[in-house]
């Protein structure tokens, strides 16, 4: 059990997703304007992540390997990925319209998320279990919340200040970032 | 010939995929510790971006349209799988440099975004030196990214020693996130000079040619 928390917050604070691994980095500079976007967008990672490294265990572990073929897993992977969020945005649909109303325009952007398929690979490499695997994903999803709520709060923030012409926009949301990972890096010596 | 150097050019210089339409941005930060890393991912996502670009184009006519992004997946994917191969067997220092990075060009948005703009539309050469191009676009910035960390965070470039007490920083994570803001600052001083700042949508606004649909998400927000 120990060994499960300290994956979670290694995952999620520890080796930040975005800040210190540079996975899903699209996601989090392009949809982090508004706290509400990026709630929302954070939410439908977390969602898709923990069941994607849970599916892909799975078939990692009894798929390819009693085969022998888990070299192919980087394709077989991003296949179950594609159809996975393909197949999670037609269930919410079906079962709640509340939660396909919030999560649904974020669902296809996740496909091309690294983030997701990052999950999955480094599962296969640390050769986690499918329990340690799903655990891992939570983590590393939360900390992908976390990252991207911290910087729409703080752009939100920076709208109403007077920025220089050449650093407005992307240059100023780098710089952010980059203090963040400065902050996160303080979390180091944390297990 | 002239389109095909053409197309060299427009990857390279004129929509180069990291200073210009800021795609890639993930192997774009993670590896480029050192310039070598840079280029040695530069080089391999090049390989997988011409030979993609190349399977692409012959195969336009087949792929029907509605299948056609998880068929370029699929593409990528064995190629990508292919020279994983190829770099462990001959180069392991490099694979063991780049990691998980090399798998994760399958979701490269350079690639799927070349793929989706010009492979599926264009005949088979000059969509291989549009690979080309693009690619190479992309091995110079990560290679000008990549010396610029190694210089100013080890004191070093190639391993030759220049100067003592490096600001360790710039090699480390917040590092990659501060000289990308730089470069980008200085582009945007140079545009607003000559008079051509273009919208602020943090990928150029180029969304005809996007996989990432986000514009059809702000408008949906906004609707």
């Amino acid at each position: 059990m120990t060994d499960l928390i300290k994956i979670a917050v290694g995952a999620a604070i520890i080796n930040n997703v975005v800040l210190s691994q540079f996975l899903g980095l699209c996601p989090f500079l392009g949809v982090s304007k508004k706290i509400k976007t990026a709630a929302g967008m954070g939410s439908a990672v977390i969602f898709v992540i923990t069941i994607a490294s849970f599916c892909t265990g799975i078939i990692y572990k009894y798929i390819l390997v009693p085969a022998d073929i888990t070299y192919l897993n980087t394709i077989v992977f991003i296949l179950v990925i594609a159809a996975l969020v393909q197949f999670v945005e037609m269930v919410v649909k079906k079962i709640s319209p509340a939660l396909y109303k919030a999560l649904g325009v974020y669902l296809p952007l996740i496909t091309t998320n690294c983030a997701v398929l990052g999950v999955a690979l480094t599962n296969v490499q640390k050769e986690y279990g499918i329990a340690e695997g799903v655990v891992n994903g939570f983590g590393t999803s939360l900390g992908f919340m976390i990252a991207i709520v911290i910087l729409a709060g703080i752009r939100e923030k920076m709208e109403y200040n007077n920025i220089s012409p050449a650093l407005r926009g992307m240059p100023i949301t780098l710089i952010t970032a980059g203090l963040m990972a400065i902050a996160f890096c303080g979390f180091a010596g944390l297990l | 010939m002239n389109r095909a150097l053409e197309r060299l050019f427009n990857g390279i210089i004129k929509e180069n995929p990291t200073f210009v339409i800021m795609l890639g941005m993930c192997p774009t930060l993670a590896v480029t510790t050192s310039c070598i890393n840079g280029i040695g991912m530069g080089l391999t996502t090049t390989v997988v971006l011409a030979m993609s670009n190349t399977l692409i184009s012959l195969m336009r006519k087949i792929i029907p349209d509605k299948v056609r992004v998880p068929a370029f997946i699929v593409i990528v994917a064995s190629f990508v799988t292919i020279v994983q191969f190829i770099l462990e067997a001959y180069l392991p220092s490099l694979n063991d440099a780049l990691g998980i990075y090399i798998p994760l060009i399958v979701v490269n948005c350079i690639i799927l975004g070349r793929a989706e703009a010009y492979a599926s539309k264009n005949p088979v050469i000059p969509s291989l030196f549009d690979g080309i191009g693009m690619g190479l676009g992309f091995t110079m910035a990560l290679g000008i990214l990549g010396a610029i960390r190694e210089i100013i965070g080890s004191g070093e470039l190639f391993g030759i020693h220049l100067f003592d007490e490096p600001v360790r920083i710039i090699g480390l994570a917040p590092g990659a996130f501060f000289v990308l803001a730089a470069l980008v600052t200085i582009q945007n001083k140079i545009k607003i000079i000559h008079g051509k700042r273009t919208e602020d949508t943090g990928c150029g606004g180029k969304c005809k040619s996007c996989v990432m649909k986000c514009s059809d998400e702000n408008n949906q927000k906004e609707g």
